[in-house]
């Protein structure tokens, strides 16, 4: 469970041209459900998931994770919850890297690796054996059916290869959390249901998946848990599609 | 292998390489010194190396009196920087 | 531990990856980088061993040199002069020394040509350096045939041929008996070309020769540590001219580098960003472009003095064999014993790897240091 409590994110705070993206918002995302969050362009969507991803701190508010804490390297005697807000850098580079999987709207891929290479990348600092993780990537590359694509460099795959090569990637240090900022933008309706159908999958592997997106063939999925409106930064409204 | 393993072991035999060289370089001096050793140079007492034959300067530095260097082959390299800015007339660099 | 380990292993797996992603580039930038360390280490290893052979040889030069000088040129010295030296005190010994040149009209070689003592020499035969030999394909037993100044021919028969290791002392000489040399340059008698004196105590040279000095003030003493101090100077200024060229080729590579590496690349920065957001952190970056600077210039560094080391003392040096050889038609071959000396080569390490790896980690400090949410935004 995601629990945020009056969280705002403001960019040049102090100065003329401060500007607030994510304005109180409070909200509770269920472990092991789709969230989609929806809105028009500029409401906040992509601060928001920064904010929660750990990418990015939030100007006030706090934001505490339940049960997913096991992931976490450290346990204050025993607390299964963890207010990741006032974490030090470090540790909440750690929990990023172990609690979060992200996919990008351009997929950020590194260009001029292969594909398996660029699976892997997340867990090269982690300090896992080589061995671990690349059978791990194997087998990632194998359920999304771009196995024979291993060696090849990504520059030369197809949108719909980008896009399981960056789901691949996402899940490479078993994350129990996928965040996913507009993942459907570069897809035609096809590739858009399909990424839909993983996203199912993957729910029902037990991940939480978080999903920014004003694409309808996503908000209006069968798969989706919860949809979360925003507006101008705010919350305007949160229903669950069950 | 690895890569990272293959450029490590490159390295460090790289590195073995270079670690003995002081070795051998010890090694070879506490053969070669004999060579310089032969009774009849040494009793000839010699004064300077012989690095370059073109000149008096060049053969014998040591004994060439301040003024060799103006003396010797209208092409040679000489001391001063102003020689190599400064060619000798033209009749004169024909080789004898 | 052994996650630090996986940690060094993985990130440097990505370092080599990523650099053979632009393989012709770096590649050709690893041969630029190894053609200057083998130029600057060869010249170290070049001008260190003739130092050390310098060192040896001029040991067993005389205490000092007395030459006689007039209007400015070294001119013969009388007999007489020995004698007064021979009464100074302190001085043990006072010996002629008969030597000078001989142009070879035939090849256009310079012989250095000297009388030796007795024993070794006898009147007809000769001993000659390795060059001479080899330029004029002399055998032992073979006839010298050379021209006395008065035109007359001087026939030499060849004693002993000099092993060409000493040819870095010997490779011009001829070593003949007093009278051929007499006959040779139709040499006055009663005359030398300078003096060889030893001194019982060396602390007494300078004394001796301000004595000598002022007894004869046509004559100019050399002391042995003058004859030492120019060979320094020599190699001092030999290696001095070389290393600002090498110095120089060094420094553009320097800016080089340093243009590379400042000048990060908008994809290098995005790439950056792109590993942030995926979990990496600022030092596992820093870490990644370490690697990538030390993989180039440690490469280049050791691969590069190897080399040099091969060049300098088993292939004697061919590169700058032929700097020295200028006009000489008679050269030595440089067959150095090896030397390494740890203080220079620590110097070109630092002088090298460290700048390198510096330009190449510090640029990426700030790109690595922007937040990980920069990614979301490409
Ligand atoms: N670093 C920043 N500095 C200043 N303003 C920013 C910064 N990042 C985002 N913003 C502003 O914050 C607002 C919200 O941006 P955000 O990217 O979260 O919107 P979004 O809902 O994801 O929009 P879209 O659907 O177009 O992706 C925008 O008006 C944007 O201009
Ligand atoms: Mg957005």
């Amino acid at each position: 469970m995601i629990e945020l409590s009056n969280i705002t994110k403001s960019f040049n705070s102090g100065k003329p041209n401060q500007f607030t993206a994510v304005d109180n918002v409070t909200l509770a995302v269920k472990p092991g459900e789709i969230t989609v969050f929806k809105g028009p362009s500029g409401s906040g969507k992509t601060s928001l998931l920064t904010v929660i991803g750990c990418m990015a701190r939030p100007t006030s508010g706090r934001i505490f994770l339940r049960g997913v804490a096991a992931a976490v390297p450290f346990q204050h005697g025993g607390l299964e919850e963890v207010e990741i807000t006032s974490l030090p850098e470090r540790f909440l580079n750690e929990i990023r890297r172990s609690t979060f999987g992200f996919i990008f709207q351009q997929f950020n891929l590194v260009k001029g690796i292969t594909v398996l290479e660029n699976v892997m990348l997340p867990a090269y600092p982690t300090g896992e054996g080589r061995g671990e993780f690349r059978a791990r990537a194997l087998n990632l590359l194998e359920q999304f059916s771009i196995a024979r694509l291993a060696g090849q460099r990504v520059d030369l795959l197809s949108g719909g290869e980008l896009q399981r090569v960056a789901i691949a990637r996402s899940l490479i240090n078993n994350p129990s959390i996928i965040i996913a900022d507009e993942p459907t933008a570069h897809l035609d309706s096809k590739l858009s249901r399909d990424f839909m159908a993983i996203v199912g999958r993957l729910k029902g592997e037990g991940k939480s998946v978080l999903i920014a997106s004003h694409d309808p063939i996503v908000f209006d999925s069968p798969f989706v848990d919860t949809l979360v409106e925003m507006r101008d930064g705010a919350v305007v409204a949160s229903r669950s599609c069950r | 292998m690895r890569r990272s393993l293959q450029f490590l072991l490159f390295t460090a035999v790289n590195l073995t390489i270079f670690l003995l060289l002081p070795l051998h370089a010890r090694h070879a001096q506490s053969g070669g010194y004999a060579k310089l050793q032969s009774a009849q140079l040494r009793s000839l007492h010699v004064t300077d190396l012989c690095l370059a034959t073109e000149a008096r300067y060049t053969r014998h530095p040591a004994m060439a009196d301040r003024h060799a260097p103006f003396q010797e082959h209208p092409l040679a390299l000489e001391h001063f920087p102003s020689g190599s800015l400064i060619l000798p007339p033209l009749q004169h660099r024909e080789k004898p | 531990m052994k996650r630090a380990v996986e940690r060094h292993l993985n990130i440097l797996e990505f370092t080599l990856a990523s650099l053979l992603r632009r393989r012709a580039k770096n590649l050709s930038l690893l041969a630029m980088y190894l053609l200057v360390i083998f130029m600057l280490a060869s010249l170290l290893f070049f001008v260190s061993a003739l130092k050390r052979e310098a060192a040896i040889i001029l040991n067993d030069a005389p205490d000092m040199i007395v030459q006689r000088l007039m209007a400015g040129r070294q001119d013969l010295i009388p007999a007489g002069y020995a004698a007064e030296i021979a009464a100074i005190r302190g001085v043990t010994a006072v010996r002629p020394r008969l030597w000078g040149y001989y142009y070879d009209a035939l090849n256009g070689a310079n012989y250095t040509i000297i009388a030796g003592d007795a024993p070794t020499s006898a009147p007809g035969r000769a001993t000659v350096g390795a060059g001479v030999a080899k330029a004029r394909n002399l055998a032992v037993g073979d006839l010298l045939p050379l021209t006395s100044y008065d035109r007359a021919p001087v026939m030499l028969e060849i004693g002993t041929i000099f092993p060409s290791g000493s040819d870095l002392v010997a490779a011009d000489l001829i070593v003949v008996s007093s009278a051929d040399f007499h006959q040779l340059f139709n040499f006055p008698g009663g005359q030398a070309t300078d003096l060889a004196v030893t001194v019982r105590n060396p602390r007494e040279l300078p004394t001796v020769a301000a004595k000598i000095a002022s007894q004869f003030p046509d004559s100019r003493p050399i002391l042995k540590s003058e004859i030492q101090r120019t060979y320094q100077s020599i190699f001092d200024w030999r290696g001095g001219m070389t290393l600002i060229v090498l110095v120089s080729s060094l420094l553009s590579f320097i800016i080089f580098s340093w243009d590379k590496a400042t000048g990060l690349s908008a994809e290098e920065r995005k790439e950056i960003g792109i590993l942030k957001s995926i979990g990496w952190e600022t030092s596992d970056v820093l870490l990644l472009k370490f690697w990538e600077g030390i993989a180039v210039s440690l490469t280049a560094f050791l691969l590069g003095t190897v080399l040099a080391y091969g060049h300098v003392f088993f292939l004697s040096a061919p590169l700058f064999a032929q700097a020295l050889k200028g006009w000489s038609v008679i050269y030595p071959r440089f067959q150095l014993v090896p030397v390494v000396d740890a203080y220079q080569l620590a110097l070109l390490f630092f002088l090298t790897v460290v700048p390198y790896t510096t330009a190449t980690v510090i640029p990426c400090w700030r790109a690595a240091t922007i937040d990980p949410d920069a990614a979301m935004r490409y």
